[in-house]
Formats: structure tokens, sequence, C-alpha cells
């Protein structure tokens, strides 16, 4: 018996040819694996990671750029020097060596950048946690104290504080002074993801297993709305060593004994017409940080945002 | 409308009366003394601890302290600066310059953004895009002190083409170097909300329209993209008029324009406490209004905001 005759399209044809080219045994994709994919393709990505690397590096090993000390056997003779051999960058007003000062003062901006990121990272991702979850009287009071931080311009803030506590000036009351004031962005960032994510099948699945409200909110309503948060905090890092800078240069951050680029700039001021250099050099070090740390931020929000990508 | 109007500023209440209790807060609650706590290293003489202590009514429980303090913002009555002046007379003197030079800001912040906007969102993934990206990101990152300082050294300084220190005169071509400085440290946000809204505005119907019936695109794009897409950014640079209000401290410290940022700003350097307390709730109260302001432009803008 003779097969029934029928047209079978060549497989280049064949409109399944988008479906079949999907592998079944491949490993699932997810959001962040998409967002590598796309990152691992911009050279941005790769630079501006080598500069935070590097000054981390910076941060935690000093003695590995430099071998002069920073604040000790500086000469008068020096003052407002240029560039000589083992001093690449010239010297300071008080005749120290710039480019020692700038390493060292790395580890100050990072310190406080990080810590007063940390702490209105977990100061909004709690007040925004729990208002957007919980709703009700919990969410008016959460909003309506969230309205009075974001009303307060947080350098200000920081001002009055570190003013006040003029006799506490340390990396903790500094972190405290910027990062507890900056978290009520944050806060409603993640209070409108988490109102989205909370309407979901799987948050009705888990309270159906009984599990408690709270054990869902942690176990799947914040991982799943915690994305926006994570490119929130990576771009106000460069926001907080900005806050630092701002606050040192204002002489109301660490006193003048610490070594930060702020403290730095702020002294070489006074002799911006004749050793300019001297007040560059930190001001470099200070924006490059900041700008590697928002790139950062940046290029991970475009490759987390599907429709960012697709825009290309 | 008006409802819209009375319900926005009542909501203002309840924001003004807890930032000016934060602020009085972290200042007065402190242990120890606060009188002493705002003279850091100095010490104060008698008469000036007395006369302190008295303002902000010291022999009094908390919660009375705070209300006569609010009577007296209320009244008009905000101490003296450590010079003895009336801060109200201070902020009289000084706040019309800060207003000029924010409006200055403010303007060249606009018009760049809104021609550069326009420009790389019509021409999106060319080479005009991506350089005004790069240059936006990295004056988005440079701070506003260096910023001060590159602009100082090198137009003032090195170049000679303005002068480096304002000074009294305020003069529209003496303060024409800071208020770039400032438009160049905001304008990134306002530039990429147009580019970002001129993409989004020529893929819509009506532009598609515009086109089909025969309109040159140098008629297209300044009425039917430019026009459409102004909303957003316009309500940006209004939101940072209330940022540049507060935020010019730093500015005019360092360029010397005697405006409030520049009170505050030689308080905070000097360590004058009482000044630099008066003069940021005055500064958070007047953020607070303008944000009011914004708001109700934008509603005035954007006839989709509905008023209930």
């Amino acid at each position: 018996m003779p097969k029934p005759e029928h047209y079978v399209a060549p497989f280049d044809e064949n409109e399944m040819a988008e479906v079949d080219k999907i592998k079944l045994d491949e490993k699932p994709s997810n959001l962040w694996r998409d967002a590598w994919r796309s990152l691992r393709r911009r050279p941005l990505f790769y630079i501006s990671l080598a500069a935070v690397f590097v000054i981390l590096l910076m941060a935690l090993f000093p003695t590995l750029f430099t071998d002069v000390a920073p604040d000790k056997d500086c000469f008068l003779v020096d003052s407002n020097g240029g560039p000589t051999e083992g001093h690449p960058m010239g010297f300071t007003r008080l005749g120290c060596d710039v480019y020692a000062r700038v390493v060292w003062g790395a580890r100050t901006s990072l310190a406080v950048g990080l810590l007063a990121t940390l702490i209105s990272g977990v100061l909004g991702v709690i007040m925004g946690a729990l208002a957007g979850f919980y709703g009700g009287w919990v969410d008016s009071v959460l909003s309506r104290l969230g309205d009075i931080f974001f009303s307060i311009p947080y350098i200000l803030a920081a001002v009055v504080i570190m003013t006040t506590f003029s006799d506490y000036r340390n990396v903790l009351t500094l972190a405290f002074a910027i990062g507890g004031f900056a978290w009520a962005s944050l806060a409603r960032i993640l209070r409108s993801e988490i109102l989205r994510v909370k309407s979901g099948d799987f948050v009705m699945a888990s309270t159906a297993t009984g599990r408690t409200k709270f054990g869902t909110l942690i176990s799947h309503v914040l991982p799943n709305s915690i994305t926006p948060v994570i490119v929130y905090l990576t771009l106000s890092l460069g926001g907080a060593i900005v806050a630092e800078a701002t606050l040192s240069f204002l002489g109301v951050g660490l006193g003048p004994d610490v070594m930060s680029w702020g403290n730095d700039i702020s002294a070489a001021q006074t002799s911006i017409r004749t050793a300019p250099m001297t007040l560059i050099w930190p001001s470099i070090f200070l924006t490059v940080t900041v700008l590697a740390f928002i790139t950062l931020g940046e290029l991970v929000r475009d490759a987390l945002d599907p429709k960012a990508r697709a825009r290309g | 409308m008006l409802m819209y109007v009375v319900r926005r500023l009542l909501q203002a209440v309840p924001v003004v009366i807890g930032t000016t209790f934060l602020i009085y807060f972290m200042v007065f609650s402190m242990p120890g003394d606060p009188i002493l706590a705002m003279f850091g290293d100095k010490t104060p003489s008698p008469a000036v601890y007395d006369a302190l202590a008295a303002q902000y009514h010291l022999d009094q429980p908390f919660i009375v302290q705070y209300g006569l303090y609010m009577k007296d913002l209320f009244t008009g009555n905000l101490g003296t600066t450590f010079s003895g002046e009336d801060v109200g007379t201070v902020l009289a003197r000084t706040f019309p310059v800060t207003l000029k030079l924010a409006a200055m800001a403010i303007t060249f912040e606009f018009i760049t953004a809104v021609v550069l906007g326009l420009f790389a969102g019509l021409r999106k993934g060319k080479l005009f895009d991506n350089i005004t990206l790069v240059i936006g990101l990295i004056l988005m990152s440079v701070p506003i002190f260096v910023l001060c300082f590159i602009a100082q050294y090198f137009v003032a300084i090195k170049w000679g083409w303005a002068s480096p220190t304002v000074g009294a005169d305020t003069s529209f071509s003496n303060m024409l170097l800071p208020a770039i400085v400032l438009a160049l440290s905001l304008f990134t946000t306002s530039m990429r909300l147009m580019r970002g809204t001129v993409i989004d505005t020529r893929s819509r119907d009506w532009v598609r329209t515009a086109y089909a019936k025969g309109l040159p695109a140098r008629r297209v794009i300044p009425v039917h993209v430019l026009r459409n897409s102004l909303i957003p950014v316009v309500t940006n640079s209004a939101a940072n008029f209330g940022v540049l209000m507060v935020g010019a401290t730093v500015t005019e410290g360092i360029f010397n324009i005697p405006g409030v940022g520049n009170t505050l700003y030689q308080a905070i350097v000097r360590g004058e406490g009482p000044t630099v307390v008066s003069f940021v709730t005055v500064m958070v109260l007047a953020y607070v209004a303008i944000n009011i302001l914004v708001d109700l432009l934008y509603a005035v803008l954007d006839p989709r905001i509905r008023y209930a």
C-alpha cells in the first residue's frame, strides 16, 4: 500500500524552527542569568569592575601601592612641591606625599560609604517590606515616617548630626548620619515592588501550605522583590562616598587627622593657585571611584531590565 | 482642583511637624548639654549660654520646649546668628541672591537637558547619543565641590575668563560661572528623562499620523514630538529647583556668593551650631514648600492627573 503523499516542509522553512532550537536539557534561564549574559558582553562592565577591584585593594592593602608613610616624615621644605622621584604626585602644603595620602584615603571613603549604604539598606528594607507587605495602619505609619525622612535632604541632616555629635566623630557616627537619613527612597521603591509581587499565586500557595505571614515575607516575597533594591544600593554607594567627602570637605566629617579625600581636597583649597595638582589628584580618585560604582549600578540595572535590553 | 490643592497642603502638615520635630529632637534630646555640644571645642561665655538656654526654652520639659520652638518658628522669631544678627533679617538679605542663582542654574539646566536630550533621543544608539550618555554619567559622578574647584581653577584662574569669586557684586555676568557649574551638576537626570520620553513619543501613533499627512520633520519634531515630551523634564527641573535652593550650600561657599547657602556654609565651617540648626530648619521647610509647588505644577501641566 503506497503511503499517502503529503507535503513535508523542509526543516529550515518550518515554523517551529524557533521552538526546536530550544534545548530542553539546558539550564532554565532566569533574570540573573540573562542579566549576566548581557553584562559580560559590555566592555564598560569589565572596566568599572576592574576599577572597583583596584580601589578595594587600595583600601584593604594600601602598602601594596605605596611604602611612603602618608602622615609621617613630612618636611615643610617639600611644601606644595611638584613631583619628584618616588613621589609621583608631588607634596601637600604640609609637605606630605600626595600619592601616599590618596592611596590611604581610599580606606576612609570605602569604609564610610559601605557602612552608610549598609545602614540605609537595612533600614530601607525593613521599613519598605513591612509597609508594603502588611499594609493597613502599619503602611500608613511607616509611609508617613518615610515622608518625613524623605523631606530632609540627607546632607543637611548629616550636617546637623555631625555638628551636634562634634565630640564623637568616628566612622560609625558618620555612617549613621549619612545612612540614617538616606533610607526613605529605598523604602518607597521596595514598598511598591512588594505591592506588585504580593498578589502573585506563589504567595497564596505559601500561605495555603500553612506558612506564617512573616515566613512568607522572608522566604518568598522578599527574594522576589529584592532586585531593584540591589540596583539602588549599588547606585547609592556612589552617593554615600560623595556625602562622606562633602562632609569632610565642610569640616564636619571625620576630623582633620583622618586621611580622607574630602579632607585632603579641603586642605588643598587654600593653595589652589600655587599647587592645583594637590587638589586635583584626590579629586580624580574620588570621581573615578564614584563613577565606577555608578556605572556598575547603571549597567546592572539595564541588564536586569528586559525592556531596556530589548531596546538595545 | 481646589480640593486637590487643599488635600496636598493638608498632607504637608504632618511632614512639616515631623521634620522640625526630628531636627529639634536630634539637637536637643541628646545626652549631655546640647548648648555645649553645639560649640564643640569652644566654650560659650555665660551670657551667650544663658541667651541660648532662654531662646530654646531649656528650662521647660522637652515637649513644651518643642511647642515653644514651633511657635517662635511660625511667628518669624528665628533667633540670632553668632554675630548677633536676626536670622530673619539675614534670610531676607540672602534669599534673593540664592533665588537668582537657582533660577539661572535651572534655566541653563533645562535648556541643555531639552536640547541634548532631544537630539540624543532622535539619534538613539548613534555616536551623539553615546557621547552625551558618557558625559552625563561623568558629570553625575563628579562631586559638586570638585566641579566648583575645577571650574574655578581652569576658567577663572588659568584662563581668566571669569572672576574666581563672586563677592558682593551679584550681577548676571558675575554669577554666570557658578550657575553653569550647578547646571552641569544637575542636567544628567533631566537629559536622560528627555531622551527616554522622546524615544517613547516618536513611536506614538500621532507622530506616525503626522508624518503620514506629509508634514516635514522640521514641523513634526518641534510640534508633535518636542511639546509632548516636555512635561517630565519640566517637573524634574522644578524639583531640581528645590534641590538647588538647599544644595547650593557648597557652591555658594566656594564661590563666595552672599546667599542663604553661603551663610550656612560659613556657619558649618566655623562650627557655629545654633546658626546651623536655624538655617537647616528654614531650608528644610523651604524644600517641603517647593516640593508641594512641584506637585501642583505637575497637576496643572498634565491633565491626566486626577484631582480627586
